[in-house]
């Protein structure tokens, strides 16, 4: 029992470590070092014997000088003896090293030796590398994004694997394709298109939600139960049915290719959901103050103007968030609404940018941080009030 | 007194909700409706633009005669099959043109010119020219004159509104070989999207519930693909998975994992073979799963956390004292606890990952096997111009959905009358 739990302890730690190296090698690589391989065989050899000599001289050394002891033998011996490597990336190393033998120090004999210990240790370290794994793979397509903006034509083609900032050619070389796209493709234009299409949205949606949240909420009136099931039906119809006989109404109309047209189309989507998560607050309000209202003798329009919608403003800010962002990233309206560079939002310019197959993909980036980075700040600035929105809304797309 | 107020709660109501109502209606009930009319038309994309008698207004000076004027129209049909009945035509000039000579066709009273054209067939074209002269003599201000424009009118038929009536649409959709694999590839993507999803949000939710530093924070990360535009979405990862330059082959290729690039959106299958046995896997479409997993499981992950923080803790505390192990605990406590949650998303995220249309369009744009029922709505509607067929798919993903719905909550309604 006690060789069989040592042995696992070493095989789940050692897979560990081996992770660990490998993410700090892909990153190394991406910041243009030459690295050819993983030496995945020798690393399980040194990881398994670090967490075997862990396992014995456990009690013998104290923890720090242990740490310092395995990770500068690893670092000499990866870094100096395998493979060349600049002082960074040691460094990076050491650090790993270092905070994976921290991460094994509570593991000894003695809880080795308890029931589940081998379940409990695969349980920690899984969750350790979820958190990274997954902290990778979300995080590195956004810093893709973000550094390939910042890239050249030539650097792109070079080296595809160099991932790192070139601060050397200074501010105006490191923002040219920005330069570029505000000059020569008219970003400017569309991203106040897409900030009037947003907010009007947002100010229409609850110009219409606001009333029919609270007659839901409050008033009794034939229809109400059928409404109220219906909005969540309504909303679960998808966009893409609504899309050939609007073209062709709108066609007719002439409201294609016109702001107006797609303010129409963004509100109607967005109400049955606002109406949803509104009408849910506003009978959280407790009645009583509404009571005292109508003895006041106010009318319906002073109640919601002067007791609900004071009473309500983070349930109101949460919908209007929400349906900024969703007005904000809307793709297929207005592709297929707008086809005239005129009109367009900045999904649809950076839809129609890559069309041409010419066009450089830094440029392209430089489009795609300019949409992502105001929808990432609004998320990460009122989170709270986002993610309530988000699970009562989360219906959509 | 009681009667009267509860008639003003109802008519308050009414008020309330009418302009909501009415603009849902008319943008997405309305339209389902219509899908229904246009699904059995023959209708192209060329069809549905009316047809306008149009006028060009060219003003030219006749030498040497700074006293009159010609005025030159170049009329025509704007639509190229379909006429225009009872063309009439109006416009106005300064208050002291004279007309020189007159059309039989047209009126010319209080300085308003009125002509009555008749009917115009398809791509009908005609150069109608006037001359007129002012009576006091003075000079002409051509640019005045040209920024009066003329009216035009004519009545014809909107090909969208007659009644003729075909079962063509649905034939073709229906008895097409390509639909069993348009259903098939949907449905792959559908499930696989929903399931991948589903299991990788119940692995993060799993995750943050535990304590670690830096929690809240990679939260907020963990929905980070969710809230971002899926246009720069899309083609950040098209970048990535790029066969000449992007960074993910380059990187197999750097570390010697493969030695040819792969074209992870552009190629149909893949072979591999696991175990002596040689599997044909749909690359693309693998792909585009893929994505649709990475884009929405942070929806899922957000479900099942806040259901996991309302799991109460004793139920842990009893396990721990019983020696339950970390496993056993995940499936006999935790599993059971957020089933309720499992099903709900599993229905939201079949229903939406069916529509899905951007994502699979911005990646692939329906290419290399990845053609799913969305896809093919705009394809036939906008890539072929058949606009009736693109209904007619519309409604064959209305239908299946409607079919979907009933099943799900007869399963679920007979799952609530067992517990």
């Amino acid at each position: 029992m006690k060789i069989k739990n040592t042995i696992l302890f070493s095989l789940i730690a050692t897979f560990f470590l081996i992770f660990l190296v490998s993410i700090w090698k892909v990153l190394a690589t991406l910041q243009g070092l030459t690295i050819k391989t993983f030496n995945i065989e020798i690393f399980f050899i040194i990881g398994f014997l670090i967490s075997l000599f862990h396992l014995i001289f456990n009690d013998k050394i104290k923890p720090i000088y242990k740490s310092i002891i395995f990770s500068s033998l690893f670092v000499i011996f990866d870094g100096y003896l395998i493979q060349k490597l600049p002082v960074w990336y040691n460094v990076g190393t050491f650090l790993i090293i270092y905070f994976f033998v921290s991460k094994i120090n509570k593991y000894n004999f003695t809880n080795l030796k308890e029931e589940h210990s081998t379940q409990v240790i695969l349980f920690d370290f899984l969750t350790l590398f979820g958190i990274l794994f997954f902290s990778f793979v979300i995080l590195f397509p956004f810093y893709m994004m973000l550094v390939t903006s910042f890239k050249t034509q030539i650097a792109l083609l070079v080296n595809p694997l160099d991932f790192s900032i070139n601060f050397a050619q200074g501010l105006k070389g490191l923002f040219n394709s920005y330069f570029v796209i505000f000059k020569s493709y008219n970003f400017g234009k569309y991203i106040i298109t897409s900030t009037i299409v947003s907010v009007g949205t947002v100010i229409i949606t609850l110009l219409f939600a606001i009333p029919a949240a609270y007659a839901v909420a409050r008033l009794n009136f034939f229809g109400k139960t059928f409404l109220s099931t219906s909005i969540l039906i309504i909303y679960m119809f998808p966009a893409i049915v609504l899309v050939i006989p609007l073209y062709t109404i709108f066609s007719q109309l002439g409201l294609r290719n016109s702001i107006e047209g797609l303010l129409i189309v963004y509100t109607a989507t967005t109400l049955p959901v606002a109406i949803y998560m509104l009408q849910g607050y506003f009978k959280s309000i407790p009645k009583e103050l509404e009571e005292a209202a109508i003895l006041d003798r106010l009318s319906w329009f002073g109640i919601i103007t002067k007791i609900i919608i004071p009473l309500s403003i983070p349930a109101i800010s949460s919908v209007a968030l929400y349906v900024f962002m969703i007005a904000w990233n809307e793709f297929l309206f207005s592709l297929m609404f707008l086809d005239n560079p005129n009109s367009f939002t900045l999904s649809r310019a950076i839809q129609y940018l890559s069309g041409d197959a010419e066009t450089p993909r830094q440029y392209l980036m430089a489009g795609s941080v300019i949409v992502t980075l105001p929808v990432l700040f609004i998320f990460v600035y009122f989170e709270k009030y986002l993610v309530s929105g988000l699970t009562a809304g989360s219906v959509k797309g | 007194m009681n009667d009267t107020l509860a008639n003003t709660e109802k008519k308050t109501a009414y008020i309330l909700t009418l302009p909501a109502v009415l603009l849902v209606f008319a943008i997405i009930l309305f339209p389902i409706f219509a899908n229904v009319w246009i699904s059995f038309k023959e209708v192209e994309l060329k069809d549905i633009r009316i047809p306008e008698p149009r006028a060009k207004k060219i003003v030219k000076s006749i030498s040497e005669e700074t006293s009159k004027i010609k005025i030159l129209y170049k009329l025509r049909n704007s639509s190229l099959i379909q006429e225009i009945r009872d063309v009439s035509f109006q416009d106005n000039f300064p208050k002291n043109f004279e007309i020189v000579n007159l059309d039989p066709r047209c009126d010319y009273n209080n300085y308003n010119l009125k002509c009555e054209f008749g009917n115009w067939p398809a791509k009908y074209r005609e150069n109608f020219q006037v001359i007129f002269e002012t009576n006091d003599g003075s000079k002409i201000d051509k640019k005045k004159l040209k920024s009066i424009k003329p009216k035009l009118d004519g009545k014809s038929d909107n090909i969208l509104l007659n009644t003729n009536f075909t079962l063509k649409n649905f034939k073709k959709v229906l008895f097409d070989n390509e639909f069993i694999d348009l259903l098939l590839t949907t449905f792959y993507y559908t499930f696989f999207g929903t399931v991948g999803s589903i299991i990788f949000g119940i692995l993060t939710a799993q995750m943050v519930n535990q304590k670690f530093y830096g929690r809240t924070f990679m939260r907020s990360v963990l929905l980070f693909p969710y809230v971002a535009p899926v246009v720069a979405l899309a083609y950040t990862w098209e970048l990535l998975l790029d066969p000449n330059s992007g960074t993910l082959n380059s990187l197999l290729i750097n570390y010697q994992i493969i030695e040819t690039p792969i074209n992870l959106l552009g190629q149909k299958y893949i072979e591999i073979s696991v175990l002596g046995f040689d599997f044909k896997l749909r690359l693309a479409l693998t792909t585009v799963i893929m994505f649709e997993i990475w884009r929405y499981f942070p929806l899922a992950f957000l479900f099942i956390l806040a259901r996991l923080q309302a799991i109460p803790k004793e139920l842990y505390e009893a396990a721990d004292v019983d020696g339950a192990s970390p496993f056993q605990k995940f499936f006999k406590i935790t599993l059971p606890q957020i089933t309720a949650v499992i099903s709900i998303l599993f229905m939201i995220r079949f229903i939406w990952n069916f529509n899905k249309f951007e994502d699979v369009f911005l990646l692939t744009g329906g290419a290399s096997g990845t053609r799913t029922l969305p896809i093919n709505v705009y394809q036939q509607g906008f890539a072929i111009s058949d606009i009736g067929m693109g209904s007619a798919v519309s409604i064959v993903i209305v239908v299946l959905l409607l079919m979907f719905m009933f099943f799900y909550f007869k399963l679920l309604g007979k799952r609530v009358d067992e517990n």
